[in-house]
């Protein structure tokens, strides 16, 4: 996948170790303010009567930290990677990489501060307002225009695959956000989107699906075509599978946005629409993640000492069965269960936790080494650990919300002997104490590991550092 | 024949490979088509309560149990044609209307608040829900609702057909420490809401703001120059706290529905 060349190529990595770095330390706080929400509810004296920290305010902080600042860098740490080393350039444009990276830090502050202070639009995933919108269109097609025009001048002649979906993201995102983000502002601090009721909730959820579909799962998927045939030091399994791969997927995600609304006030043939193509998914998507796995054909020996392909191989795992899962919470009579409960957090969190974060994390360790010419991290063992602690805190919390999300839609539409309703709604909520509980226990297993990988890179870079300048002293003197 | 001359797909597949232009374009047509066929049609076609310029909300038709056209303004208020000319005139099953200032002053709590992070605003047609929370949202109900807020969970009851369920005193208390009233509960207290004053200047802004908007804007014979210059006495002295009982008073009572009807198609 790469270009031999008679001389290396001196690629731009400083940039990249940057997004790296900050894409471990926004996983170890999303994930915390995570855990913190989660205790909220199972323990409500939590909010201690503060507006900033209350549930309402800092579950969307939550999901901005880690959809936008771990995924975000997670993702142009690689992307500026992947698309340096699979067409042997540097960079279109170092100084933009830089301007990208400063603005969307800047971005995450400002959402840290804006978010708890309750300037939001009101639109889940899309909370942050209009100022901070426009910023993220401009800092977004920065990044975008950089890397597409570093595909651009790549020396290897077909563009590689992780690239295209890269290339999808960067689009979708871009229609998506600038749709979706129309609003006429009242003030700095607040506005109101131009559209309303079944028209705001299509686009609303054309919006929440795709940032699923193209940027949580495309912009992983191109991490997945780069770094697992890389760990595992076999080519794709096929190429074939994954041309199909990437344009059933860019095609076909598009339209899955409405199974978000089944049974609502939108038509209901939008709905069924967005099912359809949702159960149809499942072939591409398994596709995609037997073509992942497949690679590993005569390496599976490699899985019992290489703990990053660990990673690498459970986010697949992962990411085969939220594939499977989804469609499944589409299906009109599942979804009229499922739908408002906390089934849908746990569906969620097995991607993002189970596929998203875990790939990522592989990504980010064998990142870590060649940028800063490792053989080894500071400690595998810690990688281990890491490894056990996200995979098991991952399964206590999607295992909580499963159980609990069935019983609490199996709660709300049983009906005793006379045709009443069994339950009042807050019995529902106070069967729900134990699995709260238990979900905060399984995100704090897994925030536990981010913390491990944290320092595991730190001292790997540190350690670098120093072997670097100590064999550079002699040389200067 | 190099390696890299050989094709291992399709011509047009390794031409896109070659060609950054070409896998831009075929790209961003590619996943422009899904949210075409969805979304734009729900612009145009009846049933979406897009009812802008046109009274008939392009031709909807709920039929009542005699198989007649239910007139639209029964469902939606039109002050020239009902019997209540103005919004602090209306009565509820006057049919959908816009917030009245101290409701939209309210709403805009709910929203800085992130309420619709565990309460929806969206009754599905299921008996359970009927008999728990009423009779099933309509499209129309939310025509005004820039920046809607059906919420997508339940982690609280659904509050679509909240107005009258409870008395404004039950509000209050329940606001300000949930656990008072309902022991299980695991809503945050909200009794700050008290000492805050209502943000009178950003409510009537959001007023004017909503009658420009380029889709359902509110009408300008119900937000009138003269309701909208009433506003600021209308606010004065209310807390946050008075403005979302207001708001939760005001959800769901719009519409008299009929039983039987069928208001979905």
């Amino acid at each position: 996948m790469e270009a031999n060349q008679a001389t290396p190529v001196k690629y731009d990595m400083e940039v990249v170790r940057w997004f790296t770095i900050a894409a471990a330390i926004y996983a170890c706080v999303g994930t915390l303010i995570g855990v913190y929400v989660a205790s909220e509810l199972a323990w409500p004296f939590l909010n201690f009567d503060l507006a900033e920290i209350s549930f309402g305010r800092l579950r969307p902080l939550h999901t901005n930290a880690v959809i936008f600042a771990f995924g975000g860098c997670a993702l142009m740490a690689t992307g500026f990677y992947i698309v340096q080393r699979t067409g042997a350039t540097k960079l279109w444009s170092n100084g933009l990489a830089w301007a990208t990276f400063i603005g969307w830090n800047l971005i995450i502050v400002s959402a840290v501060i804006t978010l708890p202070l309750g300037w939001t639009s009101g639109k889940e995933y899309a909370e942050l307002e209009w100022p901070i919108d426009i910023a993220i269109a401009v800092v977004w097609l920065m990044y975008g225009f950089n890397y597409i025009m570093t595909i651009g001048i790549r020396k290897t002649s077909h563009i590689y695959v992780s690239n295209w979906f890269t290339m999808g993201m960067i689009v979708m995102i871009t229609y998506l956000h600038v749709v979706n983000s129309m609003a006429i502002p009242v003030s700095l601090t607040n506005s109101f989107s131009i559209y309303s009721g079944v028209q705001d909730a299509m686009i609303q959820w054309w919006w929440g699906h795709n940032a699923v579909g193209f940027y949580l799962t495309g912009g992983f998927l191109a991490i997945m075509y780069y770094f697992v045939p890389k760990q595992a030091g076999r080519p794709v399994f096929s190429y074939r599978l994954s041309v199909l791969h990437f344009w059933a997927l860019t095609f076909g995600y598009v339209w899955l946005g409405a199974h978000h609304l089944q049974y609502t006030a939108l038509p209901d043939w939008t709905g069924s629409l967005g099912a359809a193509v949702s159960l149809a998914m499942i072939i591409p998507s398994w596709g995609g993640a037997m073509n992942g796995m497949m690679t590993l054909s005569g390496a599976w020996d490699r899985l019992r000492t290489d703990y990053i392909l660990r990673f690498l191989v459970v986010a697949l795992a992962f990411y085969a069965m939220s594939t499977f899962e989804g469609p499944v919470m589409s299906i009109k009579t599942v979804n009229a269960l499922s739908h408002y409960t906390d089934w849908t957090v746990g569906h969620v969190h097995s991607g993002a936790l189970g596929w998203m974060a875990m790939v990522a994390y592989g990504a980010m360790y064998h990142m870590v080494k060649k940028l800063w010419g490792v053989e080894k991290m500071y400690s595998e063992g810690l990688v281990n650990v890491h490894f056990w602690l996200a995979t098991i805190g991952t399964v206590v919390y999607v295992v909580a919300m499963w159980v609990s999300g069935i019983m609490q839609g199996l709660m709300w539409r049983d009906y005793d002997e006379y045709g009443t309703l069994t339950y009042t709604f807050v019995e529902s909520v106070s069967a729900m104490h134990p699995y709260y509980a238990m979900r905060a226990i399984g995100g704090l297993i897994f925030n536990i590991g981010t913390w491990i990988a944290l320092y595991n890179i730190v001292m790997t870079v540190r350690t670098a550092s120093a072997a670097r300048s100590a064999s550079a002293v002699p040389a200067n003197a | 024949m190099s390696d890299h001359d050989k094709i291992y797909s399709t011509q047009l597949q390794d031409k896109t490979e070659r060609s950054t232009l070409l896998m831009f374009v075929l790209t961003a047509i590619a996943v422009a088509i899904g949210g075409i066929v969805e979304i734009v049609p729900l612009f145009y076609l009846p049933n979406t309560a897009m009812c802008q310029n046109d009274p008939t909300c392009n031709n909807t038709q709920h039929k009542d149990l005699n198989g007649n056209v239910i007139p639209m303004d029964k469902i939606i208020w039109n002050p020239e044609t009902s019997a209540h000319k103005t919004l602090d005139d209306w009565q509820p099953g006057d049919g959908v209307r816009p917030y009245k200032a101290l409701e939209l002053a309210g709403r805009n709590v709910y929203i800085r608040e992130g309420c619709f992070l565990c309460h929806s605003q969206m009754i599905r047609p299921f008996r359970d829900e009927k008999d728990r929370y009423g009779h099933y949202s309509i499209a129309e109900e939310s025509m005004y609702d820039h920046t809607y807020q059906w919420g997508s969970k339940r982690t609280g009851p659904d509050l679509a057909r909240l107005a009258g369920k409870y008395s404004d005193e039950w509000h209050r208390r329940h606001l300000m420490y949930p656990r008072d009233v309902v022991p299980e509960s695991v809503m945050p207290n909200y009794f700050w809401l008290n000492d805050k004053k209502v943000d009178v200047a950003e409510t009537v802004e959001t007023m004017k703001v909503l009658t420009i908007m380029p889709f359902n804007p509110v009408p300008k014979t119900i937000y009138t120059d003269e309701y909208i210059a009433a506003a600021p006495a209308e606010l004065e002295g209310k807390t946050d706290m008075d403005a979302l009982i207001a708001y939760l008073q005001s959800m769901g009572n719009h519409v008299k529905f009929e039983e039987g009807v069928n208001y979905r198609d």
